[in-house]
């Protein structure tokens, strides 16, 4: 037990810290290190330049996609090298956020079902940070249902084997930034939900694909409502057989776990230095018995998600593949953060309602209070990973469905009768 | 990095999981629950012979001489087992406060026994309602002799030991405290067992009247030592609370399968369902801070205190959580005295108490995490 590199990590890490110190761009630290929450901090350049600036230097040099095969714009390095990459590239990290959905999800989607000759043409410009991707999975009709989605895909009728798009999806985070999409389709209403899916990728700038921003309840516009009017797409941009499209999307659901230890942050530091400065009745914040008692509180769940992350390293070393338990990075993080961002208001008095320069670290605590909700929801909402966690953690027996193994046009719509 | 036991000690682990699945039945833990022997006596020979109790005491010293590693993971299995055995008071407590602050006389004389199990120690402290602070402490010794009173003691009725924090000297505050050792068998010494929530374990009221006292460790140290050794018991008893919360919800997983009412198993409502996977996160938590505080007792790292804190914070609630709802899960069967549930409910809450309070550790917590901001700074 131990939290020592090995020598070949450590050569790795030395590699990783001076490449970075001789690279990265220290102009914008300042600005990343005071950022608020949900948002980049940076105002004296456009921060998607920035971010893609970052990106493709990394890539020129072997860093982008570090556990991506080299051919496909990786680094082809192994599970614990990119999570000491992680480690190195610390704040700078933060400027990745336009291309997780990309790299964390699309792109291993495309390497394990696209065409050799796709792959090399989309996956290289993915990794540097130049092409940037979107997931079009939810709809108005299916969220936490996925595969109750309506936006179908209809053989042209003539004869070219393209294929019609017809339908909305909803929530697309960066659809508006994005070049491509990965969309997944009905096929076939006939068949029962999980059958009649197939998936696809397409250029954002076909014609008869229309983005639509959507205000967030905090007032940014992060997602999309995204409207497919006959839209056509080339066979060929199908992903895995028709009426295969829920197998390859659980290959996309599957790579979010992939991407653990990239330790999921719950607050807790900031809190802890807020509670050091802020003064409740003339004495620090800290003195008072109550806030002690939370802020433990919060501590212990900080830290048990920290060593969570580094027991799946860990076993991911071990060339263990990291399993459903992984489900409760998020559904911590998420509720911890929520809760931490009350009470850090709560601190603040009367005052915490005001969210403007006089906040407390750049009203960071009021950001992540009207941020966090999303994170209960995105990506699995915490009953979805309480269903993942009871079923396959713990073996409980599934929910009983009603709308299995009937035709997709026969289950109900709408709960109003 | 590596954040995980070795194959070695994991099958070690195993062994003495499946000895005491075997030997440690239910029949043998509702013993004292039942007005029998207040700790079960041939189970504790049984762990003395298989190196359990010795395996962390050095050779020179009557142990197996492995590491704390190896102790965190008996720990783990003998609170999934329940097991009646005061191997918390004898040997975190106890034998760790002869090897942090013994001579080697003291050494010499007392921890073959504890390893072997012919003797049993405990650590004489609380006096009294409310957290400890070093005013409470009555307790005195003069000319090497103890008076005074301790209570509640664990294992104070069957101990043969006790390391006794007394008033000595004439230091103040944190300084007039001393540690000392007492032959419980010896003259000048009443015990009284009391009655518990959880008489799995016993707990008694120690009387002295110019019982002989050994000091153990410095004059005035007594305070610093005990903070000490009891981090580190802290880290064990935390292994022992994951062990008994893993094995409360999987208690309740077993009869959420079994049980149907409506028609159905009851774990497919959501309600249960949630429940459970409640439960596994703070179990989870638990055992991954509890594995930070293994690797802090073993490496003898600085943070050993801030490890210490947090384990025992996360498991302490972990336990509590699953053990109340593993009596939740199984409705009226729960509530019944034949059903072990209340077994480790009241488990879960003593070892709360244990060395301290949730709120006091809590507390230990965020002064450390301040003590490491400041010296980071
Ligand atoms: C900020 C943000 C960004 C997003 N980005 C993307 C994106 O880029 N691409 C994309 O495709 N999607 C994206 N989403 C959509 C996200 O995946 C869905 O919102 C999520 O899956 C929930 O679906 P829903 O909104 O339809 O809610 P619903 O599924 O209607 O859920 C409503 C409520 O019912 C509960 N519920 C539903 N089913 C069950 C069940 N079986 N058991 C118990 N409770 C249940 C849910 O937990 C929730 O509380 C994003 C969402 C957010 C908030
Ligand atoms: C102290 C005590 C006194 C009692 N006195 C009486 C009495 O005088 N007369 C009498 O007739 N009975 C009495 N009862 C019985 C009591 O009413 C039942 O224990 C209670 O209804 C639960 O039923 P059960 O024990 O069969 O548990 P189960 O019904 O098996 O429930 C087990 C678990 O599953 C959950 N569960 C069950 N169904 C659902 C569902 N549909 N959705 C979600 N969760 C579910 C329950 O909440 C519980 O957590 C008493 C019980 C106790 C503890």
């Amino acid at each position: 037990m131990d939290f020592d590199d090995t020598p070949e990590e450590a050569a790795f890490r030395a590699e990783a810290r001076a490449w970075i110190q001789a690279n990265a761009p220290t102009h914008l630290e300042a600005e990343l290190k005071r950022a608020g929450f949900a948002s980049s901090g940076i105002d004296s350049e456009d921060p998607m330049a920035a971010s893609k600036a970052w990106q493709k230097r990394k890539a020129e040099a072997g860093w982008a996609c570090l556990n991506w095969p080299k051919e496909y714009g990786g680094g082809a390095r192994t599970p614990i090298e990119r999570v000491i990459w992680g480690q190195e590239e610390g704040i700078y990290g933060s400027l990745s956020s336009p291309f997780i959905i990309g790299h964390g999800m699309c792109g291993p989607t495309v390497m394990a079902w696209a065409s050799e000759d796709h792959k090399r043409r989309l996956l290289p410009p993915l990794a540097s940070g130049e092409e940037i991707w979107c997931q079009l999975f939810s709809e108005p009709a299916g969220g936490s249902d996925l595969a109750g989605l309506r936006t179908s895909a209809v053989k042209a009728d003539d004869g070219s084997g393209d294929w019609i798009i017809n339908g909305q999806k909803i929530w697309t985070s960066g659809a508006q930034h994005s070049q491509w999409g990965l969309l997944i389709t009905r096929t076939n209403p006939d068949a029962p939900k999980h059958k009649g899916l197939t998936m696809f990728f397409l250029s954002m700038s076909t014609p008869g694909v229309e983005v639509r921003p959507i205000k967030q309840a905090n007032g940014q516009s992060g997602f999309n409502e995204v409207y497919f009017t006959d839209v056509r797409i080339p066979d060929d941009q199908r992903l895995g057989a028709v009426g295969q499209g829920w197998e390859v999307s659980l290959t996309t659901l599957m790579n979010e776990r992939l991407s653990i230890g990239s330790g999921m942050s719950t607050g807790f530091p900031e809190l802890f230095d807020f509670c050091l400065q802020a003064e409740v009745d003339g004495r620090p914040a800290v003195d008072d018995a109550s806030v002690r008692s939370r802020l433990a509180q919060f501590a212990v769940k900080q830290s048990g998600l920290k060593y969570t992350g580094m027991r799946a390293i860990t076993a991911l070393s071990k060339g263990e593949t990291p399993g459903p338990e992984n489900s409760i990075g998020k559904l911590v993080a998420g509720a911890t953060m929520q809760e931490l961002a009350m009470f850090a208001l709560d601190i603040q008095g009367q005052s915490g309602a005001i969210q403007d320069e006089s906040s407390p670290m750049n009203a960071r605590f009021q950001q992540m209070l009207l941020r966090s909700p999303a994170t209960r929801i995105e990506g699995g909402s915490d009953e979805i990973l309480r269903n993942i966690i009871g079923e396959r953690v713990l073996g409980l027996p599934g929910d009983i469905r009603v709308d299995k193994d009937v035709a997709f046009r026969d289950i109900p719509t709408s709960g109003r009768k | 990095m590596n954040l995980d036991f070795s194959d070695d000690q994991k099958q070690l682990q195993d062994q003495i999981r499946r000895f005491l699945s075997e030997k440690c039945t239910p029949a043998v833990v509702r013993s004292g629950l039942e007005g029998g022997e207040p700790f079960a006596r041939d189970l504790y020979r049984g762990l003395a012979e298989m190196g359990v109790l010795g395996v962390a005491i050095p050779e020179a010293y009557g142990g197996v001489g492995l590491s704390h590693l190896e102790l965190c993971l008996a720990a783990e299995e003998l609170g999934r087992a329940l097991a009646p055995v005061p191997v918390a008071s004898s040997i975190y407590l106890a034998a760790e406060f002869l090897l942090q602050a013994g001579t080697e006389a003291q050494k010499k004389a007392w921890l073959p026994r504890l390893a072997s199990g012919e003797s049993i120690g405990t650590f004489a402290f609380v006096e009294g309602q409310g957290r400890m602070t070093p005013d409470k402490v009555a307790a005195a010794v003069r000319d090497g002799r103890l008076s005074g009173a301790k209570s509640p003691v664990p294992d104070g009725d069957i101990a043969d030991l006790a390391v006794v924090a007394a008033r000595s000297g004439a230091g103040r505050g944190e300084q007039a405290i001393s540690l000392f050792l007492v032959d419980l068998n010896g003259p000048g010494v009443t015990r009284e067992t009391l009655a518990s929530i959880d008489p799995t374990r016993s707990q008694a009221r120690l009387a002295f009247e110019g019982a002989p006292a050994e000091r153990l460790g410095g004059e005035g140290e007594g305070w610093a030592i005990a903070s000490q050794v009891m981090d580190r018991a802290a880290i064990l008893m935390a292994f022992e609370q994951v062990g008994g919360a893993d094995r409360a919800l999987s208690m309740a997983r077993d009869y959420a399968l079994d049980r149907m009412a409506f028609g159905r198993q009851i774990g497919s409502f959501q309600a249960i369902k949630h429940m459970l996977a409640d439960m596994y996160v703070s179990a989870t938590l638990a055992r991954s801070n509890c594995y930070y505080g293994a690797w802090a007792l073993a490496s003898g790292s600085s943070e050993l205190p801030v490890a210490a804190a947090t384990a025992r914070v996360s498991a302490t609630q972990a336990f509590q959580h699953c053990a109340k709802n593993n009596i939740q899960v199984h409705g009226g069967m729960g509530f019944t005295w034949a059903f072990d549930c209340h077994l480790f409910y009241r488990r879960s809450n003593a070892l709360a108490l244990a060395l301290g309070s949730l709120s006091t550790w809590e507390d230990l917590l965020i002064s450390r995490l301040q003590g490491a901001n400041t010296q980071a700074a």
